[in-house]
């Protein structure tokens, strides 16, 4: 029973990470239609930037310019970090998608796939091949609740990660700009029609799922200090997998599908040898998607598609 | 003399030039890319030293120029006096002979014709890559991608699905390919002596090839069954998590290696094989996608539901479809299998995807020679550009984005490929055919 605790706790803390990194992707998809191949690399990106920003701050608070304690400088990082990525995301938009939004939709793909390599092959242009250690901004501390150990990192990471998704789903359901987005989704075409400034609401939606993605990857810095420039792709593909998993339009579809695949891995490689994971893993999934071809939450859509 | 049309289909800015060259039949330009082979076989090191290059270009090169800027101008003078000249030269003066002999054959005895092409073809690949064995394995890779490519371009460019399934499909059939050549004709170590007498093995080849596609076909079901009912997104990670099983699959198997991989595959991928392997799969794609299955692949593209009224039964055609794709696919996986004679499960991961795809939306949907030309392109590409080291790496994929900005559907997009058309002489002789 402790072991299976112990493992839920575990796999709490690697669905989040894939649940928010699924949700960035998933807005994109649902409100854009498109395959954001990139968004992986966002996320190592936004790593990378909070590992810059985190940095300078403690060496700020070092020369003692500003004093300030360690959680603060983790929201800060946070904050400005996602800040940041969400630029970036903006950027990617209207670089890279903006001119190929009446083209086929995998002709986007193919260019979030270049994106990304772009993004790799920069960052190791600028930073070399060496990996690079995440500084350690919150003091694991280690609460034994009956023979389960929780560490402030794993609460820390599943609380944050759960709120920013509760927190967008809310955005998107009661303010203007959320009943903008979810109108585009509906329907693409006639939504500008209506007045709805679609290159805004597009940007928007890359800003929020890059800063997502940013959360996600300094989070991840936190837990597993260690980062490299190809840590995207993994991520990446899998919150591909969850986010249509969850079915199109559906945050909250996508934040369950996110910890559904994280507490899946565990549990397999809890019961069976871990190299079987991805064999199991990947089976369960094919095997929902015959069962619910159109993911968990999604309805099944007739609309033409656009490849 | 050559029709209004020909002059209109021209390209406009090369107008002038290209008129003095728009008779000479691909035939022509195969003898004068001949001759430029050849030339470069006899002559090669000594014009090298001539224009004070160390030794012959590899790949046309690129690789010493980008590395010395002081060899560019050496290099430009080698490829206009070795490979241009020759060509054009050499063209432009057969035309008047090469119009005669293709329009001969293509009149008598047009299935000659296409051999006698093939063969000058080969001809000038086998010379050409002659010089060194790095261009022997840049040939045969190109080669095999094109392969890939095409049969990717069945699922994703003819019935416009989102297939990722195809390093899945290309594993397994490396995988089995090798099993069998492996198990049957070669003393190894992990299966033992060999069943049959290895002199027999390169004939039987092409069993191991059939195997091999055969086994990417059965597995193909894996997504070809889902795919009755779902599209697009949803297919893209079934096909996507079938990847990945695949992967994990043979990573666990210990009888085929598991991670550390499987070596000792027996040498059989030599030139003529994949050069043959390519043309047979050429052919069989185009005809299957001129056939009405292939028409009824667009059916179900452009609209399934349309398509089914039409009496199109749309899950044979998807199932036909798949399995057709994934045998060429496990039949370039043995190739790949016997060229690098070494696979294990992680080149078909991800990388490869990424690199299929790449080169299938480069090339263009919906188009035989879009797959071709993306293929050749990307992967000449990719080795030419190798000195560059990292920067490769932002610069294909910068100019990726930049066709796929300019161009959507990529290069060369919805074209036929009329081999007979291809081969045909011009000017006065293909008056004479069509009459």
């Amino acid at each position: 029973m402790t072991v299976f605790l112990q493992n839920l706790i575990n796999a709490l803390q690697w669905g989040s990470f894939y649940a928010v990194i699924a949700i960035g992707y998933s807005m994109v998809y649902s409100i854009l239609m498109l395959f954001n191949f990139a968004h992986g690399d966002i996320f190592m990106t936004g790593s990378y930037i909070g590992f810059g920003v985190a940095t300078g701050l403690m060496a700020l608070s070092a020369a003692g310019v500003i004093a300030l304690p360690n959680w603060l400088i983790l929201v800060l990082t946070l904050l400005i970090s996602m800040v940041l990525t969400s630029f970036l995301g903006m950027f990617i938009e209207r670089v890279g998608y903006r001119p190929l939004r009446d083209a086929p939709r995998a002709s986007a793909a193919i260019t979030g796939l270049m994106i990304g390599i772009i993004l790799e092959t920069g960052n190791l242009i600028l930073l070399g091949a060496q990996r690079i250690k995440f500084p350690a901004l919150v003091e694991p501390v280690t609460y034994d609740l009956g023979g389960v150990f929780v560490t402030n990192q794993k609460v820390l990471i599943v609380v944050v990660s759960l709120s920013l998704a509760m927190a967008l789903h809310q955005f998107i359901r009661r303010t203007r700009w959320g009943m903008a987005m979810r109108a585009m989704a509906f329907d693409y075409v006639v939504v500008p029609l209506m007045g709805v400034p679609i290159n805004k609401i597009a940007a928007m939606t890359f800003a929020l799922g890059s800063g997502l993605a940013a959360a996600a990857g300094i989070l991840f810095g936190v837990a597993y200090p260690v980062l490299d420039p190809y840590m995207g792709i993994v991520f990446g593909w899998k919150a591909f997998v969850a986010a249509i998993l969850g079915g199109r339009g559906s945050i909250l579809g996508a934040t369950l599908a996110g910890f559904i695949l994280g507490f899946i891995e565990i549990f397999v490689a809890m019961v069976f040898p871990s190299t079987l994971r991805d064999f199991i893993a990947y089976s369960i999934i094919l095997l929902i998607l015959v069962f619910r071809p159109y993911g968990l939450f999604g309805e099944p859509y007739s609309v033409r598609l656009r490849l | 003399m050559s029709t209004p049309k020909d002059i209109q289909s021209t390209p406009r800015r090369f107008g002038r030039l290209w008129r003095f060259f728009q008779e000479v039949p691909l035939l022509g330009w195969l003898t004068g890319a001949l001759a430029a082979v050849l030339a470069e076989q006899f002559v090669g090191l000594d014009l090298a030293h001539l224009v004070d290059l160390p030794k012959i270009p590899v790949l046309f090169g690129f690789e010493n120029a980008l590395k010395k800027p002081e060899l560019i101008p050496g290099t430009v003078l080698y490829i206009l006096m070795i490979y241009l000249a020759p060509t054009l030269l050499v063209g432009r003066l057969l035309q008047l002979p090469a119009n005669r002999v293709a329009g001969f054959l293509a009149r008598r005895w047009p299935v000659a014709s296409v051999v006698f092409h093939l063969a000058l073809l080969y001809a000038v690949l086998h010379i050409w890559s002659d010089i060194n064995d790095y261009r022997v394995i840049v040939v045969k890779i190109t080669l095999i991608a094109v392969m890939l490519t095409l049969s990717l371009n069945v699922i994703n460019g003819y019935m416009g699905e989102f297939s990722c399934s195809h390093p899945g499909f290309m594993a397994l059939g490396a995988y089995a390919g090798s099993v069998v050549t492996i198990v049957l004709f070669t003393n190894s170590s992990m299966y033992g002596p060999a069943v049959l007498p290895p002199a027999i093995g390169p004939y039987l080849f092409p069993v191991a090839l059939f195997v091999g596609g055969c086994v990417a076909a059965v597995g193909a079901l894996a997504v070809a069954i889902p795919s009755f009912r779902t599209r697009g997104d949803y297919l893209a990670i079934i096909s996507l998590a079938f990847t990945f099983i695949v992967k994990s699959l043979i990573e666990n198997l210990e009888i085929v290696g598991g991670p550390r991989g499987m070596r000792g595959q027996p040498d059989w991928s030599n030139l003529p094989v994949v050069f043959v392997c390519t043309v047979v799969c050429v052919a069989v794609i185009n005809n299957f996608v001129r056939s009405t299955h292939g028409l009824a692949l667009n059916a179900v593209r452009d609209n399934e539901m349309a398509a089914e009224a039409m009496t199109i039964n749309t899950q044979r055609t998807k199932m036909i479809a798949f399995l057709f794709s994934a045998f060429w696919a496990g039949v370039a996986g043995v190739l790949f299998a016997h060229v690098l004679r070494y696979v294990n499960p992680g080149t078909f991961g991800l990388q490869q995807l990424a690199e299929v795809l790449a080169m299938m939306y480069f090339g263009g949907l919906n188009s035989i020679y879009g797959s071709i030309v993306g293929a050749v392109s990307i992967n000449l590409m990719s080795e030419m550009l190798r000195p560059l080291e990292i920067w490769k790496w932002i610069l294909i994929p910068l100019l990726l984005i930049l066709v796929m900005i300019f161009r959507p559907t990529g290069l060369i997009a919805f074209r036929d490929f009329d081999p007979v058309r291809l081969i045909q002489p011009k000017g006065k002789e293909r008056s004479k055919l069509e009459a």
